[in-house]
């Protein structure tokens, strides 16, 4: 059976909107519109009640307590809240301090932009960056984070699942690290936070980053967990203004992406292990078919240890962009240079060590709630068909059943 | 990114595509001119075969192969069918910024137009070097 065209398979990018989370959200843009902070008429007492619900349905996906929750526009906010805003309380030294006296902060290469910049920036500042460099399997372990720590390392942020090969850090371990050397733990949870279990207390998080339309949720709506008790954890806020979610993000609440944001943690708490056991055969289904019907492709990152939904696979000599283009009825990413602003490609697989070449060869293809066997039969098909009919096209596929090792040849750069 | 629908056409039909004979094969005929340009790990690499009448010096087929995102498998599609029937000179004459006009390529896929002409002034100074002809004022490869 062919599938309705196009096809989604780009979850990791962001996800539709759940029905039952529209529906939650509607009544608050037109009929119960209020300002939380309105404490004196039913408008605004309405909105709070529906904030303070989602509060509680945010809290209870990652096993925290309703007052530990800021309401952020999304992960890249939380995640500069977070880091930011411990870097400035926790600084060993004030602004206009020399060069790395203002403490160390760890991090890793394969880390998303939004954890990456803010340390970038915060090294300009004066503070110390160690940027871990990950192994093959693209893991960091609590045993790479202990060999960085220095008595003067004030915070750690690590993600908990990778955005672009899915590989899962030992972000439980790590915590506990941190907790033992008095160290802030950050993780970006982005694509983590309801897909997988969590739990806070149990995991050793300080700080937790998650955005709503990862997970079937409104775009522009988010969540920062900020620890309030062994250790309370404090920040200096970012953003000046009229106080809002305890002074940590001041501004008018989004109501109805919170709303939404809170809905969409409620659905994924009730139906996340349903959808990971299904979405991780369908994952497995996919991966099989195209390497057992395709010579040198590589799967890249650890082969177990990854999110049941996303998988990132490098198919020898043949270019990304003009892959997608071949399956052009699917929508995915690739780490070509090609689809990305800067003719650079991923330097999340260059971080692996995956090579230029199988970088720019790479698709990431990330499925949803709502992904088909059919979809993901059609697709399997479609890649192998396409791969086939490049490899046709392409010198390097030549040169390799040649026997002529390309790392060898000496090609002219441009 | 949306291509024109040239691109696509090439994409979706490329010209050409093939080559005279493997890598040891072509590299000892001196009827075949070889332009291999571009590096695996800069996501382009073409190879560009051009087959020459040794008497009159016109080129009487290009084959092509291309690992490179869709406007570089068109470029090189492109310049196969432009070099059939061309002498070397006029071949060689071919500017990049006549195969951006004609696929309409966005500023962003200018190198490859620029490394289709690489390709072409390549595969020409192959040619004359296997031949013995000085290569002449054309520079042999974009500097």
């Amino acid at each position: 059976m062919t599938p309705k065209s196009p096809i989604y398979l780009d979850h990791a990018a962001t996800t539709p909107c759940d029905p039952r989370v529209v529906e939650a959200m509607l009544p608050y843009f037109t009929k119960s519109f209020g300002n939380p902070g309105s404490r004196n008429h039913s408008f605004g007492w309405e909105a709070e009640e529906a904030v303070d619900k989602a509060r509680e349905q945010v809290a209870a996906l990652i096993g925290a307590d309703e007052k530990e929750i800021v309401f952020t526009s999304g992960s890249t906010e939380s995640n500069n809240i977070a880091i930011k805003g411990a870097a400035y309380m926790y600084e060993k030294a004030p602004a206009g301090s020399p060069p790395g006296t203002r403490g160390h902060i760890i991090t890793a290469m394969h880390e998303h932009k939004a954890v990456l910049d803010p340390c970038k920036r915060l090294q300009k500042e004066g503070f110390d960056l160690t940027i871990l460099e990950p192994p093959a399997d693209g893991i960091i372990t609590a045993d790479m984070v202990a060999a960085a720590i220095r008595p003067d390392t004030i915070l750690v942020t690590i993600m908990w699942a990778n955005n672009e090969i899915g590989t899962i850090n030992e972000v439980p371990k790590i915590g506990a690290l941190c907790h033992e050397k008095g160290i802030v733990f950050h993780t970006d949870a982005t694509q983590w936070a309801g897909k997988m279990p969590t739990n806070v207390e149990a995991d050793n998080i300080d700080l937790l980053s998650l955005s709503a339309h990862k997970v079937y949720g409104p775009k522009g709506a988010g969540a920062l967990y900020v620890r309030r008790r062994k250790p309370r954890i404090r920040l200096v806020a970012l953003q000046d203004g009229g106080g809002q979610e305890r002074g940590f993000r001041s501004g008018t609440l989004n109501v109805t992406g919170i709303v939404g944001l809170g809905k969409a943690c409620e659905i994924a708490k009730a139906e996340m292990d349903r959808d990971g056991e299904r979405l991780l055969k369908l994952r497995r289904k996919l991966e099989d078919a195209v390497v057992s019907q395709l010579d040198s492709c590589v799967i890249n990152g650890h082969r177990e240890k990854r999110l049941p939904h996303i998988t990132n696979i490098s198919f020898g000599f043949v270019e990304g962009e003009s892959l997608m283009m071949a399956i052009k009825e699917i929508a995915c990413s690739s780490g070509s240079a090609c689809t990305s602003a800067s003719l650079e490609p991923s330097y999340v697989l260059k971080a692996l060590g995956v090579g230029d070449e199988l970088a720019h060869s790479s698709l990431r293809l990330s499925l949803g709630k709502w992904s088909t066997e059919a979809e993901v039969d059609y697709t399997a098909e479609a890649i192998v068909k396409a791969v086939k009919k490049l490899r046709l096209l392409s010198p390097l596929y030549d040169m390799h059943l040649e026997g002529i090792d390309l790392s060898k040849v000496e090609w002219a750069h441009h | 990114m949306a291509y024109s629908d040239k691109v696509i056409h090439h994409y979706e039909h490329p010209r050409n595509v093939g080559n005279f004979g493997t890598q040891a094969d072509v590299k000892t005929r001196r009827d075949i001119g070889v332009g291999l340009v571009g590096a695996p790990e800069c996501g382009d690499v073409m190879q560009l075969q051009i087959k020459v009448n040794q008497s009159t010096g016109v080129i009487e087929d290009a084959k092509f192969k291309c690992f490179g995102c869709g406007s570089a498998i068109a470029s090189s599609s492109l310049a196969t069918e432009w070099l059939k029937g061309k002498t070397l000179d006029e071949g060689a004459a071919i500017k990049n910024t006549q195969i951006v006009e004609e696929l309409s390529l966005p500023p962003v896929k200018i190198h490859c137009s620029v490394l289709a002409e690489d390709a072409i002034k390549s595969a020409i100074a192959d040619y004359k070097a296997k031949n013995g002809i000085a290569a002449d004022a054309t520079p042999a490869v974009a500097p």
